[in-house]
């Protein structure tokens, strides 16, 4: 286990070394100039080069990369080209708003996954359990904006029970208010990524059914629901914890879309921005956090899994990582 | 009535023929989409641009879906949208599946050390959404329709490739393989011969659900702004822009959503399908 974890350590170490790079090789190889950002169409060649100079694009493309290198080390992820403000403290505030929003609709989503994925796995014979599998399906169909204008038009626009968009200026001094602006996108989320989770939930407790332990279980004179659960739940849980880093990961990617349905100033909309601006220290940054996001959930879920399943940990032939 | 057919539980007796029904309805569900992108080649109800309707009118026999904010025909609108959603999800598929299965051949080949790398830069790119790829790719290149398939279909390869990789692997280790070796057959002949043929059916359930992934990703990039521009009614840009009016013209944020699911729904359903066609023992959701 030891020696698994050195390894794992290993390489996400090296995956965010080459995410690093990846990103900044990927970014430079535009066909703009950074630069572009500050100018206007017409702008004099003295203003370009005064702002190429600016930005730091004069500078030879090795000195650039130790520059941002570097920096990600120190933790400084520089400024912006439009504002000027430096990065990593916009990036933390705008976190603020997208941590709580994907932690909440991640759980959310889990809790509906698990009792809909046994319902309908126990159930698959009744009307119930038939209705259950065939939501999930529609779910996985849904673009998760959508869901989004429905939920608002219906609950906000209609009812009023919520606000329809927005966030509190003080952000979370009021953590009422900050809730309440964050159920109606932690609804959106948890109906779309509830849904495929589901389906691995269902798959998986369908195994279980089928399994040769279970039966062993109940004819030792275990009843159902005990023989379920001490036996079932931790197979089942395995090949569930599995696909739930990279679901995690999907939650987050699903907030970067939902908060431009319901205007949230989290870490999506400050993507957006920066896109549309050409703003690269800002693109540069959040792209760098949501792959640190992405590899430490990776990390996580692999480490639970063999956590959960001891045969796993003993094998580390193979490509040994996954 | 609708309370009737909604609460109406799956008959028992359709369990045998299960199998050949999920593919029905997804080829049912697609076939509309097609339909409608292939009638928008030769005829559309008006012209893309034409604003001579009233705005925001309610559905009617002149405009079946009704008019958007700046009086053009919905219909009109969501038939070029099916168009573009083919022609992405088609796309992406494309570059993913040449890309993926080169990538994942490769692999299955190399040496040990080599298979290793391109095993774990291939882990690192799947852990990241289709969409967070593609967004990168299109901050990179610009909004366009191209650039938008073309992300798209390269986020998917690495998971193309993936498969491809265990798939080509399970195979190479097949009797018949080292028997076609003996008989002096070239490895591409064996690569043609044996390995396309034998991943092909497992390769092509996986494709149809990447096509489903694909036309949703390029519905959040459209809606996000980073698609197809304007004059390119995608689904995705529509919806956008019957956000604001949702209220007093609900079928233009409505009828443009339930595309994407038909379309979606429909491929996912043609991907059970030829699962369960494929290997009848796995039969599940």
């Amino acid at each position: 286990m030891l020696l698994y974890l050195l390894r794992r350590t290993a390489f996400l170490i090296v995956s965010f070394l080459v995410a690093m790079t990846v990103l900044f090789v990927l970014l430079r190889l535009l066909p703009g100039d950074p630069s572009n950002a500050l100018l206007s169409v017409n702008a004099t060649q003295e203003q370009i080069d005064a702002a190429r100079q600016q930005v730091g694009a004069d500078r030879p493309l090795g000195e650039q990369f130790t520059a941002w290198f570097g920096g990600v080390l120190t933790l400084d992820l520089g400024s912006s080209f439009v504002s000027s403000l430096p990065v990593g403290p916009e990036i933390a505030s705008r976190l603020q708003v997208t941590v709580p929003l994907t932690l909440l609709a991640f759980l959310l989503a889990l809790v509906l996954a698990l009792v809909a994925g046994v319902v309908s796995a126990l159930r698959a014979d009744r009307w119930y359990g038939v209705v259950l599998s065939g939501l999930s399906q529609l779910g996985i169909a849904v673009p998760v904006f959508w869901v989004g204008i429905l939920l608002v038009s219906v609950f906000a626009v209609t009812l009023r029970l919520f606000p329809s968009g927005g966030f509190p200026r003080d952000d979370w001094a009021d953590p009422g208010a900050a809730l309440t602006s964050l159920a109606l996108p932690v609804i959106t989320i948890a109906i779309v990524m509830s849904a495929s989770i589901t389906r691995y939930v269902r798959s998986a407790t369908l195994d279980v059914l089928g399994s040769d332990y279970l039966r062993s279980a109940r004819a030792q004179g275990a009843g159902f629901g005990e023989a379920l659960l001490r036996h079932g739940a931790r197979n089942a849980a395995v090949p569930v914890v599995a696909i739930l880093g990279i679901e995690l990961a999907t939650t987050f990617l699903g907030a970067v879309v939902v908060e431009s349905v319901f205007s949230l100033p989290g870490l999506g909309s400050m993507l957006l921005t920066a896109i549309q601006q050409h703003d690269y220290p800002n693109i540069q940054g959040i792209l760098l956090v949501s792959t640190l996001v992405v590899l430490l959930t990776g990390f996580l879920a692999d480490v639970v899994q063999r956590l959960i399943d001891p045969r796993l940990r003993t094998s580390i032939s193979g490509n040994g990582l996954r | 009535m609708s309370a009737m057919t909604t609460r109406t539980p799956a008959p028992p007796r359709a369990r045998h023929g299960r199998r050949s029904t999920t593919l029905i309805i997804g080829l049912v569900l697609v076939g509309v989409i097609v339909l409608l992108a292939g009638v928008s080649l030769l005829w559309l109800p008006y012209a893309p641009s034409d604003t001579a309707g009233g705005r925001l009118e309610g559905p009617s026999w002149a405009h079946w879906l009704g008019t958007d904010k700046l009086g053009r025909d919905l219909m009109t609108q969501v038939m070029i949208g099916a168009r573009i959603a083919l022609a992405t999800g088609a796309g992406a598929v494309a570059v993913g599946a040449v890309i993926g299965v080169a990538i994942g051949l490769a692999a299955a080949f190399a040496a040990p050390w080599l298979d290793d790398t391109i095993s774990a830069a291939l882990d690192v790119v799947i852990a990241f959404p289709v969409l967070l790829l593609a967004m990168l790719i299109v901050a990179a290149q610009g909004a366009s329709l191209g650039t938008a398939i073309l992300a798209i279909g390269l986020a998917m390869s690495a998971i193309v490739a993936r498969l491809t990789r265990i798939l080509t692997k399970r195979v190479l280790g097949e009797q018949y393989v080292v028997a076609a070796r003996t008989s002096g057959t070239s490895w591409p002949g064996v690569i043609r011969q044996h390995i396309l043929p034998n991943i092909w059916p497992t390769l092509s359930v996986n494709l149809a659900l990447q096509f489903g992934i694909a036309v949703l990703a390029e519905a959040s990039l459209s809606y996000l702004g980073l698609g197809a521009p304007p004059p390119n009614a995608s689904w995705g840009r529509l919806l956008q822009e019957a956000q604001a009016t949702v209220t007093t013209a609900p079928v233009g944020a409505i009828a443009p959503g339930i595309a994407v699911v038909m379309l979606v729904l429909g491929v996912n359903f043609i991907a059970d399908g030829l699962r369960e066609r494929a290997d009848p023992t796995r039969r599940r959701s």
